[in-house]
């Protein structure tokens, strides 16, 4: 109740400001006539009575400031008049102005870019209802912490919990979609029913998948994404309920997804339709021990956390392992919330960027900092004045602060720009590179993030000046002629400097160990020669998988053949299942003359590629030992296995592995013999590789794979080519090579395998580049303020320095003690630095490769960098201070 | 109003409540308070008239008074103060206060050395 009075005599008091003070010298001069009147009714002459009338009530001016204090109206009126002030200083000296506004907004810039990135990820709330109770589902067995589920497993933990009001399972899949002319590729998505609702999405058009319409044996129904439904049906409501031909298989459109489901957790491709797993007939989907890429999410029922939903699972499992322990013995449920599996790996990245950025920051703060301080010998003049007619010192404070925060405000508006235009320009890259990354970009909330921090750095760099300021203010600066800075202030400059100095060196040695990391990374041998070859995926016409597993062995020979003898081809192999850092496929396997082990958990795993001959070439793979495959190792010649050095040391502990025999655990097993012992690939990419568990590799003849796998080849088989040809005239070539052998087979996804080995270091190549950036700003303004610092230093000195060289003190002399001074700041600022460093760049271990976190080669560089640069920086004030003329100096005086 | 042989000088932090006190009575503007005051107080009180308004202000600011412009009783426009609701408790709760000091002060005055 009392506040709204305050607010409304505020409000009042600003708004009706005219009136209000009319009003208030109505009233006093009320008082004053009446008082005259009551004198006059008691004798008094009128021109006396109004005379006394007015001296005994006092100074009205002052009388009228107090209350004007008194209703609170002062506090506002002031900082207008600060801000007013402040504007005018600012427009006095453009120059200050300029450069102040400029560091400040590469420093609020850079915070306000990386707050977009961090905001758009980590900050924004997934795109779905009540997102907290999202959660990943994955099956966790040896080797595999978050493995693939199998479905009957999945349908017994639907099933069985009590933690999930619903849950499902899905995976990427490839399907031919036949229209006129071509037929088109599409990616789809083999989901179970509850897919979209559990997202808490449903279907924009028709209706969703219905219980029980997942199951195998139900009618063929999809859903298509809403953009599949614009450009391929030109977004007609009457695609609900049309038959589309999906490899050969007439399905019936029931629904359109909504638009946001194109971008769904664990696909980074979109997808274009939802088709049910049940349509996906294998015996593979029947067996609960198959890994098949099914991984899960469910949504927790409200009020249940995941440590319950955890346990939950854990006695699910139990049970399913003590029911079913040949396939389900040391099975469980890993359990990830949705967001940390989304964007967990990404963390640790945008939180060094935040401290980076911070840093610039900092040391922006500090040049301003310095230049408030450098400039202090003019103000202090000022202030004097000001608190010599009676100004208090929490005014004068306030007013400094108010100029302060109006630089900085300056800046922030800037910065804003910088951001804004930066992450337009890089958004193409920061989308494609990051997970959630096209939810970045400026919006309010980076605005209002912009604008707290401008205000925060407003008052962190102006207090201590102010203060300073207002110190050597007060003490009757009047006298001196407005010159003299202080001692102390000198040396918070000179602390600012070091304190700036320090920090660049830290920034600068976290970017060069994540540079040297990413070369490092660069050198490291992926185990195969990326330059010169490409990869690409060849379906075959969709009869075919419906066909004869002969006739697609004898095809994917004649596409061997025919891309081989395309001119500037030098190596052509196919490849089907695991592809070094694109995707892993496993098997289970035990050696021969041991005992079959009692149950799957007891085998051994081994990463699985089936490939053709000619792989090691078109590959660059070296052979260690025996032979690799030829084309006459298909399904008419007993079984053989290529093992890598890994599986060769796990396994037979670099004994010669040649021609002994491993069990591979299938339907029948089978067992095939080692005939050759090749290279490790770095599997799952350049940083990680060596600490995954799963390591071993095996490879297998493609044309020795059982019946049923060949039939999946049809619908896409992996083509590796080694040419001399730039990579789009090898791809052209080939896919006229392909329509000439057949106009239904299609060619597509041609990646190089540079391309292949650069997307596992995107992110890191662009927390590099991103931390560079930062890093050359950090450098830049500590240079400047070195500089600045000292060139001030010798605009106070010029008269001691004349005097010194009128008294005989040579040029050399004098070179020598301004770039010592200066040289003693910056050696102490680097030394603090290198201390710091050593404290610091440790927290940068988990994302260090093949460098250590102390690094002298590169902190000793960095050191001497900052070294040079702050030399060069002492240098032009130094040369100035030895070209003062002594006449001129003492004259000035 | 020259200050009288006897008045008294106004103890810190009093104006306030005899402000308050006097705008209790009925609507009254600010010469009326200081009259109102002066006769009250039969002469014996002495009031800085410039400290009245910066007074009243902050009273009003604090919302326990109220204000309205009125007709004077020789017909010149006045701005006339009244007590809020909140403002006659905070009067009853600074005189109860008063009170309570005045007795216990009266009290140590009173006391001679026998009592002790």
């Amino acid at each position: 109740m009392r506040l709204w009075n305050r607010l409304q005599s505020w409000s009042r008091a600003l708004l009706r400001r005219p009136v209000t003070e009319s009003e208030m010298d109505a009233e006093l001069s009320f008082h004053i006539a009446s008082y005259a009147e009551d004198l006059i009714r008691q004798g008094m002459p009128r021109a006396e009575a109004m005379r006394r009338a007015r001296l005994e009530f006092g100074g009205i001016e002052n009388t009228k400031e107090e209350c004007r204090d008194a209703r609170g109206v002062n506090a506002i009126e002031s900082i207008l008049q600060d801000l007013r002030f402040g504007l005018r200083m600012l427009r006095k000296k453009p120059a200050f102005t300029a450069v102040a506004v400029i560091t400040l907004a590469l420093g609020i810039g850079a915070n306000a870019g990386v707050f977009s990135i961090v905001n758009g990820i980590l900050l924004n709330p997934l795109p779905y209802p009540h997102p907290e109770q999202l959660v990943a589902i994955h099956e966790s067995k040896p080797n595999f912490p978050e493995g693939s589920i199998s479905v009957p497993n999945f349908k017994d933990w639907k099933r069985n919990n009590r933690s999930f009001s619903k849950m499902a399972i899905s995976r990427g899949y490839g399907v031919s979609l036949a229209g006129d002319g071509e037929s088109e590729r599409l990616q789809a998505r083999l989901v179970t029913s509850d897919f979209l609702s559990v997202l808490g999405m449903a279907p924009k058009l028709g209706r969703d998948f219905a219980p029980g319409e997942d199951e195998i044996g139900a009618a063929p129904v999809a859903i298509i994404s809403d953009s599949l439904w614009r450009r391929k049906f030109g977004g007609l409501p009457s695609v609900v309920g049309r038959r589309i031909m999906l490899d050969e298989r007439g399905y019936t459109v029931i629904g359109v997804a909504p638009p946001n489901a194109d971008k769904l957790p664990g696909s980074f491709q979109g997808t274009d339709i939802y088709i049910p797993v049940g349509q996906w007939d294998t015996d593979a989907i029947r067996s609960r021990g198959a890994g098949l890429s099914f991984h899960g999410i469910g949504r927790l029922k409200p009020g249940v956390t995941i440590e319950q939903a955890r346990a939950d699972m854990a006695s699910v499992t139990h049970a399913l392992a003590l029911e079913y322990p040949l396939d389900d013995k040391g099975i469980g449920a890993a359990l990830v919330p949705l967001r940390d599996e989304m964007f967990g790996g990404i963390r640790p990245a945008l939180l060094m960027l935040s401290a980076a950025v911070i840093f610039v920051l900092l040391i922006a703060c500090v040049n301003v900092g310095n230049l408030l301080m450098a400039r202090g010998g003019d103000r202090a003049r000022e202030i004097a004045v000001r608190s010599a007619l009676g100004a208090g010192s929490r005014r004068l404070i306030r007013q400094l602060l108010t100029e302060t925060i109006l630089l900085a405000l300056l800046g922030g508006l800037l910065g804003l720009a910088l951001a804004w235009w930066s992450t337009r320009a890089s958004s193409m890259i920061l989308a494609d590179t990051l997970p959630g990354g096209s939810g970045i970009g400026v919006n309010y909330k980076v605005v209002a993030f912009t604008f707290l921090i401008a205000a925060a750095t407003g008052v962190l760099f102006g207090l201590a000046p102010a203060i300073k300021l207002l110190h050597s203010g007060m003490q009757g600066k009047l006298k001196d002629g407005g010159r003299g800075s202080t001692r102390s202030s000198q040396n918070t400059q000179n602390i600012f400097v070091m304190a700036e100095l320090a920090m660049a060196l830290v920034l600068l040695s976290g970017t060069g160990l994540m540079l040297r990391s990413l070369w490092a990374l660069q050198d490291v041998n992926p185990g195969f020669q990326p330059e010169g070859a490409s990869r690409f995926a060849v379906s075959l016409p969709s009869p075919m998988a419906k066909g004869s597993p002969e006739a697609v062995r004898s095809r994917l020979r004649e596409i061997r053949q025919q891309f081989a003898g395309t001119p500037g081809i030098t190596a052509v192999a196919l490849s089907w299942g695991a592809f070094p850092m694109r995707g892993d496929d496993e098997t289970l396997f035990w050696l021969k003359g041991k005992p079959r082990p009692a149950s799957e958990s007891e085998m051994n795993w081994a990463l699985r590629y089936a490939v053709g001959s000619d792989y090691l070439k078109a590959m660059g793979i070296a052979l260690h030992r025996g032979r690799f495959f030829n084309d006459r190792d298909d399904n008419h010649s007993p079984l053989v296995a290529v093992i890598d050095e890994e599986f060769a040391h796990k396994f037979f502990n670099n004994r010669n592995p040649l021609g002994k025999r491993l069990e591979l655990y299938g339907n029948p097993a089978h067992e095939a013999e080692i005939v050759g012992v090749v290279a490790h690939v770095k599997q799952w990419g350049l940083d990680t590789d060596d600490k995954e568990q799963l390591r071993a590799q095996l490879y297998l003849s493609i044309l020795q794979q059982q019946d049923e796998a060949i039939l999946n080849m049809a619908r896409g088989v992996d083509v590796i080519v080694r040419s001399a040809l730039p990579p789009s005239l090898t791809f052209e070539a080939l896919r006229r090579t392909s329509s000439r052998m057949d106009r239904e087979q299609t060619v597509f996804g041609m990646q190089t395998m540079d391309e292949v080995v650069a997307r596992t270091m995107e992110t890191r190549r662009l927390l590099v580049a991103l931390l560079s950036v930062f890093a050359a700003i950090a450098l830049l303004l500590a240079t400047v303020g070195i500089y600045g610092v000292t060139s001030y230093t010798v605009g106070q000195r010029t008269n001691e320095i004349g005097i010194r060289m009128a008294l005989g003190a040579t040029r050399g002399q004098i070179l020598r003690s301004v770039l010592g001074g200066g040289m003693l700041r910056a050696l102490l600022g680097i030394a603090m630095g290198v201390a710091a460093a050593f404290g610091l760049t440790r927290l940068l271990s988990g994302m260090l490769f093949g460098v250590s976190p102390y690094d002298p080669i590169t902190l000793g560089s960095v050191a001497v960098l900052l070294g040079v640069v702050a030399g060069a920086a002492c240098w032009i004030p130094a040369r100035r201070a030895m070209r003062v003329d002594p006449m001129t100096a003492l004259r000035y005086e | 109003m020259p200050p009288g042989p006897k008045q008294l000088e106004l103890l810190q932090g009093t104006l306030d409540m005899l402000i308050l006190k006097a705008a209790s009575l009925g609507p009254i503007h600010g010469y009326g308070i200081l009259l109102r005051i002066q006769q009250l107080s039969k002469d014996r009180l002495e009031i800085q008239q410039g400290s009245l308004y910066p007074a009243l202000y902050r009273l009003e600011h604090q919302g326990w008074i109220t204000s309205e412009w009125g007709e004077s009783e020789n017909n010149r426009k006045a701005k006339y103060y009244r007590l809020t609701s909140a403002g006659k408790r905070r009067l009853q709760a600074e005189a109860d206060k008063w009170n309570r000091m005045a007795d216990v002060i009266a009290g140590i005055l009173r006391t001679t050395p026998e009592q002790i």
